[in-house]
């Protein structure tokens, strides 16, 4: 294998030191193509400590005498420290993992080769397409259709192969349209609200230029949108951008509809933060949390000046008024910001969540994921290249997705009843989303994952999560079906700062887990000592 | 009564202050006891009971086109806007409120004229329920090292203790009576805990009368007698709750703390709590804060920040931090003073003695608790919480600092406590809402001279009677991390300390989590009960009938009968799936309630505070609110998405900035 180019020390003697609560461990250190690993010697195996290579975000290493020591500050934002016994072990070591842990190739990834005991290949793939999302779709209205127009990725790219669109407008049409729109992206139906009849649509910014340009084809596609929604519905649509970024964007190419080319439609802006910005506040926030020194007093203001929670109220928000033209207003929605791949896709399925119980479930929750973020054309290889820790200059990062389970925890810790998982989901799509020995999460699009074969190659991780033995720490015990509309408060109040994440490994988390068990023994009024819920099992067994 | 201008207004207008757009139109009445506003709206006649001695503040603002506003800010975080047309009107029921909001008798008090309809004989067991020498009784006293003093029968030394106080049994009358002529308002250190693991103890006083070189043999003599009082350390704390300057600027007055040269073997440490006037207004900034109208994130966390509310949270809980690892890690005893040792003493002696001992964190126990270091030693409950006409100065809210502490103890540790946050609300609420004798006067004497048990009822009684309201469903007595110590991380954790929305924010329902998980659980935990003693009754008729030998399989039918009817399937017993299908036959199981026709109010389980159980309490409670406007505290800050006709139509993106 090539990797073994890249491996300068196989082996040496180490003590591991995984935060203040946990006993550190001694024993032999291995680095292999994709792991690091940790034996402590024959008599106890199976404790056999593993991490895989590509959670690492950033290294540390520093020499002393003939020792060293490897700071690892992992994507899961877990700190780990290595004292190595060697100087030259120490820098070879940390020359593998930083040579391995960089790695850009995704055929080489972990993903191509993990293969679990009790898990198929190709099993959940087909687990959440948008044709099954379409059969639902087509019991409730007969608007719209199931368009195999984007068959080859040749109109759209970052588009999975059948996306929804009104029945009233022809595959030619929708060509047009593209052409119409930053990277292809035309306007395609994201939720359909059954109980009003209207929808939420979501699109890229249309390429009017600073011309001003017109696409009639457009045009008539959001005619007809309004045309097939309950009669007299009206249109608006939500640029996630501020009216002035909105204009501006009119000088490279961009821009957003005009109001006399969509009769109907009226336009909204809510500027979300994207890109760098959003990124910095989430390096910032992880690195508040991190400083313990600090007085109490600057723990506030450094929790102020990240803006994390501000971003969190803002997405929140503005999902919020989507949902509200959808659900209340009896008007369709559609949702777009420049390339209508990050906060358009926030919007969209917060959105749901909001309106719709089906992705409230287990299950639902899953599909959404995959329907708005994986199929719709979230760039995770991009996206989730590093976490908050990376010293690397940063190209495309962004913490999009953890803004969205951000606010997705929020909404449960408001109703805490209405969610049919828990917080372990929210945190497993966290950690796999930066780094994961399933395939998901992989590549930027649909075109990618068929290039790289991953659907046939790597396991899904929805197979992975919903075996048995996962469940206790997925499930919220609380679950109560809740067939309404679930409003949040987004009052600065009622936000808080998510500890289970972002303390995740400073705060010690016994106590909650003492409650955490004690409510599901409240719920099966089963005794559960002993059923210690495992933290680590998003780790593969080898 | 005298003071009421006008009984009665109409047509006054109660503005919900999160959805400005929606006012209740109703009528205000002004009783003896009450202001009381009912809407007009004939399907709810929606009712708010608000008790005179819970105003706080009375505002009266311009007048407007619409009206006058008037402005009422309670002591319990209620915060009631009215819009009066008349203005003859509202300075009438102003000058009305100003008056009874601020009784200058005990006599004017509402516990005087509360009658829950209890005989005489359950009110006197209801103001036994607590007896403090049961409780000094089961923390093993008096035993070899302490003894019960009579030095303070009929208040001879100190007016501001109470009678009956555990002392070192080496300490004779004569250094108890020298010793309290050494401190501050005669007040000689006494056991507040005797922690019988080890024999250490917490004791407290107030500041020693030292100035700048004063000395006093007797109360050297004490502070031995106490550290003799616990064979197991060579040396005693002496624990200063006072910024250092502050306790130093004592002196000057004749006052200050101890000089580790005159005692022997203490060790001497300031906590640096602040003063009662730094308190005050650090809690009115914080509710400035809450009270700002659609701030921004940086706006609400510089305020919180800059009212330093959250830090003086922190400064309690380090000192009773401090006290509890001293006495169970040092097995050192401690002496815990401030300045007159009735404010800040209290709030680190309860803190660390709740920290101790699991016992306080049930719910009886924390009862005795506040009647040990609070009712007992004197905290000024009166004037604190002003409930005579008084001094503003004397005004601070310490007791709900304490309360607090409790509540942010409760979310680091969420097994540890048998009693709920409904129960720190409730009381708080009546420490103020004087329906209850427990809380009135300064000092067990006063309370005494009035004949508080004869003539008011006892709180503790009726939060014990209802005390299923109040229980954590997710105690655990048994487990490793809740019993004893409660231990705390060793690291500064600062943001352990957060925000109290449900106390600051508790009548703001929009701001309150829209479903309770204590609720559901209780409601699961008793339908588990009941099914329980369901099977077994039938599991008894069973052996009965078996007794009479009646046809085997006669019985098996009957067997399955509950199960049935109540609404499980016989084989599945995750309960907690299905709560819709007992919902019927629960108390207090507001499941998706049909009275709510709007589809989308998503209010499930309203966090009601006010539970029925609480007569006063109740009256304020909108369970039915239910189905509020939801568009009003909608994202876009009270502004829906703007409806066709709404203002000019143009096609720029400024119309979108107005609703911004």
């Amino acid at each position: 294998m090539e990797f073994s180019e890249l491996i300068r020390t196989g082996r040496a003697q180490a003590k591991l030191l995984r935060g203040p609560e946990a006993p550190p461990l001694r024993g032999t250190l291995c680095v292999t193509g994709h792991h690091l690993l940790l034996s402590p010697g024959p008599q106890a195996t199976s404790d056999l400590w593993l991490l895989l290579l590509r959670r690492v975000d950033s290294i540390e290493k520093r020499v002393s005498g003939d020792s060293g020591t490897i700071t690892l500050r992992c994507k899961d934002l877990r700190v780990l420290q290595l004292d190595i016994e060697g100087v030259e072990a120490t820098l070879d070591i940390a020359r593998s993992i930083e040579a391995l842990s960089s790695l850009e190739s995704v055929i080489t990834s972990f993903p191509f080769f993990y293969r679990p005991k009790g898990l198929r290949l190709g099993d959940a793939w087909h687990f959440h397409p948008p044709e099954r999302y379409y059969k639902r779709v087509a019991r409730e209205t007969n608007a719209w259709r199931l368009s195999e127009v984007n068959g080859d990725f040749s109109l759209c790219p970052s588009y999975p192969r059948a996306v929804i669109v009104p029945r009233a407008v022809d595959d030619d049409a929708l060509a047009r349209c593209a052409r119409f729109r930053q990277g292809g992206r035309f306007p395609v139906l994201s939720y359909h609200h059954a109980p009003s009849g209207t929808v939420l649509l979501r699109s890229s910014q249309p390429l009017t230029g600073p011309q001003k340009r017109r696409c009639a084809e457009d045009e008539e596609l959001l005619r007809a949108v309004l045309a097939g929604a309950r009669p007299g519905a009206r249109g608006f649509v939500l640029d996630t951008r501020s009216a002035q970024a909105a204009k501006q964007a009119r000088v490279t190419g961009g821009g957003t509809e005009a109001k006399a080319a969509y009769p109907g439609w009226k336009r909204l802006h809510r500027p979300l933060e994207r890109g760098w910005p959003l990124q910095e506040s989430f390096v910032r926030l992880v690195e508040a949390c991190g400083d313990l020194e600090q007085s109490m007093d600057r723990w506030l203001s450094h929790l102020e000046a990240c803006h994390w929670l501000a971003h969190v109220k803002e997405a929140l928000s503005t999902a919020c008024l989507a949902a509200q033209g959808v659900g209340r207003e009896g008007a369709c929605v559609l949702v777009h910001g420049a390339e209508g791949m990050d906060s358009t896709l926030l919007v969209t399925s917060l959105a749901q969540l909001i309106l719709d119980p089906s992705s409230r479930t287990i299950a639902g929750f899953q599909e959404l994921v995959e329907r708005e973020w994986i199929q719709a054309g979230h760039p995770f290889q991009l996206r989730c290249a590093h976490s908050a820790f990376s010293h690397a200059r940063p190209k495309h990062e962004a913490p999009t997705f953890l803004l969205f389970l951000d606010c997705v925890w929020q909404l449960g810790r408001q109703f805490p009843l209405s969610l049919e998982f828990g917080e372990g989901l929210l945190l497993a799509l966290f950690e796999h989303a930066y780094a994961s020995p399933f395939g998901t999460f992989l590549c930027s699009s649909e075109k990618e994952r068929c290039l790289c074969e991953v659907r046939t190659r790597t396991h899904s991780l929805w197979s992975g999560l919903n075996q048995p033995k996962e469940q206790r720490k997925l499930r919220n015990p609380l679950y109560v079906p809740n067939p309404l509309a679930i409003w949040p408060s987004v009052e600065l109040q009622t936000l808080r700062l998510w500890q289970g994440l972002f303390l995740r490994w400073i705060r010690p988390p016994e106590s909650s887990e003492v409650a955490w068990e004690k409510v599901w023994q409240i719920v099966t009024d089963k005794k559960t000592e002993g059923c210690e819920p495992t933290v680590s099992a998003s780790e593969p067994q080898l | 009564m005298e003071h009421i201008r006008t009984p009665k207004v109409e047509n006054v207008r109660l503005v919900d202050r999160i959805s400005s757009k929606k006012a209740a139109l109703g009528t205000l009445y002004l009783t003896a006891t009450h202001v009381i506003f009912v809407e007009n709206a004939p399907d709810t006649r929606k009712e708010t009971w608000i008790l005179h001695s819970q105003i706080s503040t009375i505002e009266k603002q311009a007048t407007t086109a619409t009206g006058s506003p008037l402005l009422i800010r309670c002591k319990n975080f209620q915060l009631l806007q009215l819009i009066i047309p008349q203005e003859r009107d509202c300075h009438d029921v102003y000058i009305s409120l100003i008056r009874l909001a601020r009784p200058v008798k005990y006599e004017e008090l509402y516990c005087f004229s509360f009658n829950p309809k209890l005989d005489k004989e359950e009110r006197e067991r209801g103001w036994m329920l607590i007896d403090l020498g049961e409780e000094y009784k089961r923390m093993g006293l008096p035993n070899n090292y302490w003894q019960l003093s009579d030095v303070n029968r009929d208040y001879r030394v100190c007016d501001s203790y109470p009678t009956e106080l555990y002392v070192p049994k080496s300490a004779t009358a004569h250094i108890i009576v020298g010793s309290s002529k050494f401190r501050s308002r005669r007040r000689f250190p006494a056991l507040s805990y005797y922690y019988k693991d080890n024999h250490a103890s917490i004791c407290r006083s107030s500041q020693p009368l030292s100035g700048f070189s004063a000395r006093c043999l007797e109360d050297e003599q004490m502070l031995q007698a106490i550290r003799k009082a616990n064979p197991g350390s060579d040396f005693i704390y002496v624990v200063d709750t006072r910024p250092k300057l502050n306790a130093m600027a004592n002196r000057a007055a004749g006052k200050g703390y101890e000089n580790e040269d005159n005692y022997s073997n203490i060790k001497f440490q300031f906590i640096g709590i602040e003063n009662i006037h730094v308190m005050r207004s650090s809690l009115q900034k914080m509710l400035e804060v809450c009270e700002l109208k659609s701030p921004s994130m940086s706006d609400f966390l510089w305020g919180l920040e800059n009212s330093g509310w959250l830090r003086h949270i922190k400064a309690i809980m380090d000192a009773g931090i401090f006290i509890a690892k001293a006495v169970s890690e040092e097995g050192a005893s401690v002496l815990v003073h401030c300045s007159d040792g009735w404010d800040r003493t209290a709030q680190a002696c309860s803190v660390a003695g709740l920290l101790l001992d699991p016992h306080y964190r049930t719910l009886r126990g924390f009862m005795v608790l506040i009647e040990k270091d609070w009712i007992s030693f004197g905290h000024k409950f009166n004037h604190r919480y002003g409930n005579l006409d008084g001094d503003p100065k004397e005004i601070s809210p310490v007791i709900d600092q304490f309360i607090e502490c409790v509540w942010q103890l409760m979310e680091q540790f969420p097994c540890a406590f048998e009693f709920n946050e409904r129960f720190l609300i409730h009381i708080q609420h009546h420490i103020y809402s004087c329906q209850f004798g427990n809380f009135l006067c300064n000092s067990q004497k006063e309370r005494q001279e009035l004949k508080i048990q004869e003539r008011t009822y006892s709180l503790w009684a009726h939060l014990w009677k209802n005390r299923a309201d109040y229980m954590n469903p997710l105690f655990r007595a048994d487990h490793s991390q809740t019993w004893g110590t409660l231990c705390l991380p060793s690291t500064p954790f600062n943001f352990m300390y957060k925000f109290w929305n449900g106390m600051y924010n508790r009548f703001e329902k929009g701001l309150q989590p829209r479903q309770s998980v204590t609720d559901y659980l209780m409601a699961v935990k008793e339908e588990t009960q009941q099914l329980q003693e369901e099977l077994e009754a039938l599991e008894e008729r069973l052996e009965k009938i078996q007794k009479v030998q009646l046809n085997h399989t006669k019985v098996k039918s009957k067997q399955s009968e509950p199960s049935k009817h109540s609404g499980f399937s016989t084989s599945d017993n995750s309960t907690a799936n299905t709560p819709q299908d007992y919902s019927g036959n629960m108390k207090s199981f507001p499941s998706r309630s049909p009275s709510q026709g709007d589809e989308d109010s998503a209010l499930i389980l309203t966090q009601d505070n006010l539970k029925s159980s609480d007569p006063d309490l109740s009256a304020n409670s909108d369970q039915e609110s239910g189905v509020e406007d939801l568009s009003c505290r909608s994202p876009s800050g009270g502004e829906c998405v703007p409806s066709e006709d709404s203002g000019k139509d143009r096609d720029s993106d400024e119309a979108v900035f107005l609703t911004a």
